[in-house]
């Protein structure tokens, strides 16, 4: 129960995370883009995401937009786990705001001085793009994107909330059967704090294999 | 549609306000914002005390600080909330209110990240600061109480009206122990009317929208005025020397 719970936890996560960090580069380069609609959507799109809780955006999906869906859809999800497929959506969606607002800093900390020297050492702007500014920008992004990486694990507890079968949800059905409440609560935090502990790590560890000071070393 | 919304409000608005105040508990809007000013000002000072623990030279105080900041960092909101749930009412033997779970429960949890803010906020005036007061004759109480912690705490002010709009979002949370705060009136107005989910839960991001994007507004003025007064009417012109304080807070 509690391995399955793990790996649920784990399928909401890492296709949140999946789903975020595509949405958010799509994100980014409406916002960069010259169409002009681009900029407010993406700014009311952010601000929604970071203004309204994640829980009550999860019960908008789950309870609100999964009924109004078409009888033929909602049935097909209801078979296929719904409560994970609209956790994922719910976690993903708001995620993506946030992601794509550490990638955008982490680009504007570039500084506009590098795309010209890019451009005058005869780099085009999609080759200085890639060679120049994304390289630096993504470094940049580096550390405000562990830490949310960080807290959409967390967060994937609130798909208790819709009925989503992860770890925090198995960690309250193993309470309700036997009764352990301190053991069963225990394994459940040490389960969460060393993942979470362990996605610090490999951020750290990213972070400095990107350091450019190390990489001159290698 | 629209009359829908409508109809909604205009039936259920006292309940989403004040929930079921003068016949039951207070709940709705109204309780959401007590709890989380109250959360917001009891860990105001509870991570000023952590952040002194963290940066003290006592071993015995800086450990397990840091371990406990770590924890609460690394464990989920929720996981915690079910923590205290289990554990306050065992360890008083009385029969808490949810609200006082949850009171105490954001208490820890934002006195953590807040402690970080208040940490970073210290470190960052560097150490001249504090060996200045020292030569003039102040001891490291006295440098702290008058010296260091007026500026940090200074810098801090917009931090700290972020972290009251993630005490906003973390109060949600409280559902789950059935805390009567304004999520719990909407699901209550839901269990009412059981054919209009979407509309119910639409009308609660929208006031819960309305309502952080205000505050995060807020935010965002204080912190340009802080910027503009910390460079001085001379350096006004010159970018800010200080880099402002990244906010080390909690997204839910």
């Amino acid at each position: 129960m509690l391995v399955h719970g793990i790996e649920m936890t784990f399928v909401i996560y890492i296709g949140s995370w999946l789903l975020a960090m595509t949405l958010a580069v799509l994100l980014l380069a409406l916002r960069v883009s010259p169409l002009r609609i681009g900029e407010p959507i993406v700014a009311a799109y952010v601000s929604y995401h970071r203004n309204v809780p994640t829980l009550v955006q999860l019960m908008l999906w789950y309870f609100g937009i999964f009924t109004l869906m078409p009888q033929g859809l909602s049935d097909w999800l209801a078979g296929h786990n719904a409560e994970a497929i609209f956790a994922v959506i719910g976690l993903g969606l708001c995620q993506a705001a946030y992601f794509s607002e550490d990638l955008r800093s982490g680009l504007r900390s570039v500084g506009p001085g590098q795309m010209e020297a890019a451009q005058a050492l005869g780099h085009g702007y999609a080759s200085a793009m890639r060679f120049v500014i994304m390289p630096q920008g993504v470094r940049n992004a580096l550390p405000p994107l562990i830490n949310h990486s960080v807290s959409l694990f967390k967060n994937s507890s609130l798909a208790i909330v819709i009925g989503a079968p992860e770890l925090t949800h198995a960690v309250k059905e193993i309470e309700n059967i036997s009764f352990r409440t301190f053991e069963v609560y225990l394994i459940g935090t040490v389960t969460y704090l060393f993942f979470s502990l362990i996605i610090m790590a490999i951020g750290a560890y990213i972070a400095m294999r990107a350091d450019p000071a190390r990489r001159a070393r290698a | 549609m629209i009359h829908d919304f409508l109809t909604i409000i205009q039936d259920y608005w006292l309940l989403l306000l004040i929930g079921q105040y003068p016949n039951g508990p207070l709940g709705g809007l109204a309780n959401t914002l007590i709890l989380s000013a109250l959360a917001i000002a009891l860990a105001f000072p509870v991570s000023i005390l952590m952040a002194l623990a963290r940066l003290s030279t006592w071993r015995l105080l800086r450990w397990p600080m840091t371990a406990l900041v770590y924890v609460t960092r690394g464990v989920p909101l929720l996981m915690l909330i079910l923590w205290c749930y289990f554990v306050i009412p065992l360890w008083t033997g009385a029969d808490v209110p949810s609200f006082l779970i949850m009171l105490v429960t954001l208490v820890i949890y934002q006195g953590a990240f807040l402690s970080e803010v208040v940490r970073a906020g210290i470190v960052s005036l560097g150490q001249g600061q504090m060996d200045a007061a020292r030569a003039l004759g102040h001891g490291y109480m006295g440098a702290m109480r008058f010296i260091i912690l007026p500026q940090a705490l200074y810098n801090m002010i917009p931090s700290m009206i972020s972290t009251f709009v993630s005490t906003i979002k973390d109060t949600t949370l409280g559902y789950v122990i059935n805390v009567p705060d304004l999520t719990f009136a909407a699901s209550q107005v839901n269990n009412q009317l059981l054919t209009q989910p979407f509309q119910v839960f639409l009308i609660l991001a929208v006031v819960y929208y309305i309502l952080c994007w205000s505050l995060t507004y807020v935010a965002n003025s204080v912190e340009r005025r802080i910027a503009r007064r910390r460079a001085g009417p001379r350096n006004a012109r010159l970018p800010a020397e200080a880099t402002p304080l990244k906010t080390i807070t909690e997204q839910l």
